[in-house]
């Protein structure tokens, strides 16, 4: 399988690799995927006061693709409100790595997992 | 101190082997007009002779390497034919005494795929579950027989996880039960030893190319006593005693035969060898934790070895082994996302199968080869282990299968 360069990059320089602490009321937490279907991505951002992503850590089990996906995410998130990180698209993370058709899930799961993220921190606020 | 390996290191034997120098030369001197070019089948000049002379030369040679009559060797494409003509050939001319069949589910496609069309052709065929171990037992198949059980198929080794059957315990019961039994040799022959007499095996599938011969070409052994009747696939020119026309590709066969006796010659010690490397392979990388041989960790292939590295997903591993030819268990590089079925089959979970390498080692592989592709392997599961959520809960004591993953 050929990767796109930008693939190899964020796989071999994976962007903020990390975990921050879940029980913090300033951290949201969205873990998507299955171990059974390959790939298992969580992603963590956290919120400053006023409502922005100040920082985002990630782990992927995955594909290099899945990997890619997250750790563009994390750099995309970090400085936007919730309403703009939650409204990335898949076919945006999937344009910008060029990602083969076979592989559009991992986009897909990236997605998911920022969604998950800010429906956690929210849910954690309420 | 490291020895110097040139990259990328070819780790995928039972993939495919390099011709050894010694096939290719033997092969090259059968195709040019001061070679040896003709055509096997002239019976009216010297050239027809001669390619004859060097083709019933390489049976003989092929014969030698699983004690067999050279008269029992049938020239196929390669041991896919030779799988579809064993047992094609034995169901078609077999069917009025019965229409079963049994073989296991982690035989190779060559041999599944030629039962499946068997089923839809009104045959009956039974699937044997190996074993934890990924081995095909002699009870399975004893228990498994049945009044119209024309044939057994079983192979010798397995092409994904290295493991060995007990081919001559099988033999036994299908000898005694009067019921044909066939062999899937590709992995096998020229690696360990194959005596279809002891062995009480009636058609044994070989092919050349994972014997450091060529692409192409390999062979059906036919037993003669007491014999074995099949029905040709391939009509034509009644080569082959009609069972597989054609005209002989001399440099192929004489390529297969050659390859044959290096195989022969230097078996046990080759053998020896690369179970050492094996062994030298897996004491590196089972210094990790959370890391499985898949299959029997003794009854297999010298030089092939399938693992798991728990937590980490085996395409993404690849890429970080760019330096090492290897193969993965998981199939996410097709379209199916589905994991290797002989894994399944052993009863992996489908996140152990995803995070599955095979590894064989051959020929040319060295010490030093080996020592580096540990390394590599090491780095790069530290790595991606680092980059895995999994990975982080196994460190925190969560057990992953309480958790319900939502499904994509």
């Amino acid at each position: 399988m050929a990767y796109s360069d930008k693939v190899i990059d964020h796989y071999e320089n994976p962007r903020n690799v990390g975990k921050m602490d879940d029980s913090d009321e300033d951290v949201g937490t969205g873990m998507v995927g299955a171990p059974a279907c390959g790939d298992v991505m969580r992603l963590q951002i956290k919120v400053n006061d006023a409502g922005i992503i100040e920082d985002a850590k990630f782990k992927t089990y995955g594909c290099g693709s899945a990997i890619a996906s997250s750790s563009l995410l994390t750099e995309w998130v970090k400085g936007k409100n919730l309403d703009e990180a939650a409204s990335i698209k898949n076919t945006e993370i999937a344009q910008e790595l060029s990602l083969p058709p076979v592989k559009i899930h991992c986009s897909v799961l990236a997605e998911d997992a920022i969604k998950a993220a800010v429906k956690n921190y929210r849910d954690k606020r309420d | 101190m490291n020895a110097v390996v040139n990259t990328p290191i070819y780790l995928d034997y039972l993939s495919t082997t390099p011709v050894d120098p010694r096939v290719v030369e033997a092969m090259t001197r059968c195709l040019s007009m001061d070679g040896n070019f003709g055509n096997p089948a002239s019976r009216s000049h010297v050239f027809g002779w001669k390619a004859e002379e060097a083709v019933e030369n390489a049976r003989i040679q092929l014969a030698e390497l699983i004690n067999a009559d050279p008269r029992e060797i049938v020239w196929t494409s390669g041991a896919t034919e030779s799988d579809n003509l064993a047992i094609k050939g034995v169901a078609h001319f077999y069917q009025k005494k019965g229409k079963h069949i049994v073989t296991s589910k982690i035989e190779h496609k060559a041999v599944l795929d030629t039962c499946r069309q068997l089923e839809r052709e009104g045959y009956e065929v039974t699937y044997l579950e190996p074993n934890t171990h990924g081995v095909t037992t002699p009870e399975m198949v004893a228990a498994a027989l049945r009044e119209d059980t024309i044939l057994v198929s079983i192979m010798h080794a397995n092409n994904e996880i290295g493991t060995v059957n007990d081919i001559a315990a099988i033999g036994e019961i299908t000898r005694a039960a009067g019921v044909i039994f066939h062999v899937d040799a590709a992995q096998s022959a020229g690696k360990v030893e194959i005596d279809i007499d002891a062995m009480k095996v009636d058609l044994l599938s070989m092919s050349a190319h994972k014997m450091y011969g060529p692409k192409g070409i390999g062979a059906l052994y036919v037993r003669r006593k007491p014999r074995i009747r099949i029905e040709a696939q391939v009509h034509g020119g009644g080569h082959e005693r009609g069972m597989r026309s054609g005209t002989l590709p001399t440099h192929q066969i004489v390529g297969m035969g050659e390859a044959a006796r290096v195989a022969k010659e230097g078996m046990a010690e080759e053998a020896l060898r690369l179970t050492a490397l094996r062994e030298r392979f897996w004491t590196g990388v089972s210094g990790m934790t959370e890391v499985f041989i898949n299959g029997d960790a003794e009854q297999r292939l010298p030089g092939a070895l399938n693992v798991s590295f728990a937590y980490v997903e085996g395409e993404s591993l690849l890429m970080s082994l760019k330096d090492l030819a290897i193969s993965s268990g998981s199939a996410c590089t097709s379209a199916s996302l589905e994991p290797s079925y002989v894994l399944r089959a052993l009863g992996l979970n489908d996140e152990m199968a995803h995070s599955s390498l095979r590894f064989s080692f051959g020929r040319f592989t060295t010490e030093a080869e080996v020592d580096y592709a540990i390394e590599q392997v090491e780095r790069a599961v530290n790595k991606l282990r680092e980059l895995s959520p999994l990975w982080d809960m196994h460190q925190d004591g969560i057990d992953l299968s309480t958790i319900e993953w939502a499904a994509h």
